[in-house]
Order: C-alpha cells, then structure tokens, then sequence
C-alpha cells in the first residue's frame, strides 16, 4: 500500500517550478504559462507588462509563452512619478 | 482654452498640444488628490514612473491610471532612479509594452543620489539607442547647451533642462544658460525640475521656454490644487509676455506715461 501511495504521488501530483518574481523566489505548479502567474497573482485585467529573463514579453504572446524553472520574471506597473 | 492657446500651441514629436504645463504624479497624499492637482493645472502630459507591481501582497492597490487614464491624457513614461543607460532603456521598453506601444518617452540618467543631477554621458548613450529603437525622447539634462545640442542632433523630440535641482524648488539658477540653449535649440526646450513656484514658471516662459515640467512644486504644495491651478497661469502667462515682447529695461524713464501738456495752473 505504502508503495503504492508513493507511485501514485509521483505520478500526480504536478512538478513544481520556482521563479523569481519581482526579486521574490515563489513555487508554482507546472504547466504554467506567463498568462497563468499573472492569474495566480491576481493581476489579470489590470495594466502590467512582464519580462522574462530581461525580454519582454508582449501581451499578446502571455498565453503562449512557458516558463521553465530559475525563470526570473519582471512585472511592473505604472505608478506616481516626476 | 482661449483662442491665443489655440494659434500658439506646443509642437513635440508631430503632435499638437494646447497647455505648455506638463506636470508629475509623484508625492501626492492620494490618488484623488493627484486626478485635483493634474485637472487644475490643465496639463495634457502627464509623467508616471514604472516600478514593480506588488504580487500578492496588496491585492486591492488602486491604480493611477484609474486616476489618470492613458485614454484623456498623454501619459509620459520616466527612468527615474535609473543610473546607466541600460536600466533606463529597459525600463521604457517595458513602458512601451505596458502602454500599447506608446513611444513618447521622458528620458533620465542620474548620476548621483544626492543631488540626481544628470549622468549627460549615459544620458547621451541611452539617447542614441532609443531614437534607433523608434522611440520618441523628450530627454533630462543639465544646462550645458553644448550637450542640449548634442542631444537634439541624436533626434530627441526635446531637450528638458534643469532650472535648479530635481525637487529643491531652488528656481531658474543659470537663465544665461537656458537662454543659449534656447537660441540654439530646433527642438521644443523644456525646463525640467528645479522650479518652485510660479514666478519661477513664468520666468521660464519669459526666457522663451516651450514648456514647463514640475511635480514637488505642486505635490509638497500647502494646496497642492490650488498650486496647480497658480502654474497653469503662471506658464500661460509668462508664454503671452514672450510672445507680446517685454519693454527694454531702462534705468530712468525718459518718457511719462501720461500726457505732458494740459497740465492745470500753467499760464
């Protein structure tokens, strides 16, 4: 039984990434596209950009592109300035 | 907007503006008193810096672009608080991208963070490569007119210099200066930090300055509205004064104002 709890574990539980977004280290579950840690930061609809790994990734691409683990991400906004 | 604005309107990178006032976002208590502030000084260009969003950790932060929507205003991207000319690239890229491919730019090197004076030599380089990346770059400096011209002939749609430095409300330090880069300048000059109240506007103006770029003269303003609504005269007025042509300063006037015959109890 215990064996099979330990196959059954490997098997289904999803991988997990770290990215470091905005300096921070997080763990996300995988597949995860940059649509998706924008989703699960709770950032969708609101004005942001990202990059990834310093290339920046248009809006248009957020759906499709995959991150991988190590990733370092960048989102910014616009905020009050001179 | 009165109809001398209309037939003197401030030309920056093929676009047409009526107010010669383009004002900051930053140090202001709220967001309400940011959207009072930038309506009271009639301002169409309006500079936001791009930072870090917070990811989680303040989830319902209001935006300033809910105050100050990219759709009513020019919004004027910045580098402040970048020091090489890579960070500042950078920073407007992103920018861009957060702003539907906007490419109006405000372009500022630092050198320092004491004083924030320019870095002109990052300036300059992180200049060249924006222009080549198709981007449109109102550009921060000193009061050297030898760099004020070297950064126009890159293709900057501006030069944007110093009255006094960044946030020290210290006025027009160097009017000789702003004036020979005035002269020389075919790009609009825009007197960028320093100014701290609206004389200091005006004086710009007077000199022949295209336009006005200020935010700590109007945020740390003990009505920061009220400060607002006083720049936008002041600009408005100092631009009529250049334009109508001040008298010759004269250290005695030979000639009264009123008339010198029919003066009563003469023979």
């Amino acid at each position: 039984m215990a064996l099979f709890l330990l196959f059954n574990h490997g098997f289904n539980v999803p991988a997990l990434i770290s990215l470091t977004i905005n300096g921070d280290c997080r763990q996300f579950e995988t597949p995860l596209t940059c649509a998706g840690v924008i989703a699960a930061l709770g950032l969708t609809g609101k004005r942001v950009a990202l990059e990834c790994n310093g290339e920046i990734i248009p809006r248009s691409a957020l759906d499709a592109h995959t991150l991988a683990d190590g990733d370092r991400i960048e989102i910014v906004v616009a905020v009050g300035g001179g | 907007m009165t109809p001398h604005e209309n037939l003197d309107p401030l030309l920056i990178g093929g676009q047409a503006f009526a107010s010669r006032l383009l004002v900051g976002t930053g140090k202001y208590k709220d967001f309400a008193e940011t959207r009072a502030a930038v309506e009271a000084s009639g301002s169409q260009i309006i500079t936001v810096a791009i930072r870090r969003t917070n990811i989680g950790q303040n989830p319902n932060e209001p935006s300033l672009l809910d105050a100050i929507p990219p759709s009513k205003y020019t919004l004027l991207p910045n580098t402040a608080g970048c020091y090489t000319a890579d960070d500042a690239v950078r920073t407007l890229r992103l920018a861009r991208e957060l702003l539907d491919g906007h490419t109006l730019v405000k372009l500022e090197v630092l050198g320092d963070p004491k004083t924030l004076y320019p870095n002109v030599v990052e300036t300059i380089a992180a200049a060249k490569t924006l222009v080549k990346d198709g981007f449109k770059v109102m550009v921060y400096t000193s009061d050297d007119p030898i760099i004020a011209k070297q950064l126009e002939e890159i293709g900057c749609v501006a030069v944007m210099p110093l009255a006094s430095l960044i946030g020290s409300g210290m006025g027009i330090l160097n009017p000789w200066n702003l004036q020979i880069i005035i002269e020389n300048a075919k790009v609009p000059v825009v007197v960028d930090a320093g100014v701290g109240t609206a004389s200091d506007a005006a004086i710009a103006m007077e000199l022949g300055c295209d336009a006005v770029l200020m935010n700590t003269a109007i945020a740390t303003a003990g009505d920061p509205v009220l400060m607002a609504s006083a720049m936008k005269k002041a600009v408005e007025a100092g631009r009529e004064a250049w334009r109508a042509g001040r008298m010759p300063k004269k250290l005695y006037s030979a000639s009264p104002s009123s008339p010198t015959t029919g003066m009563i109890g003469k023979a």
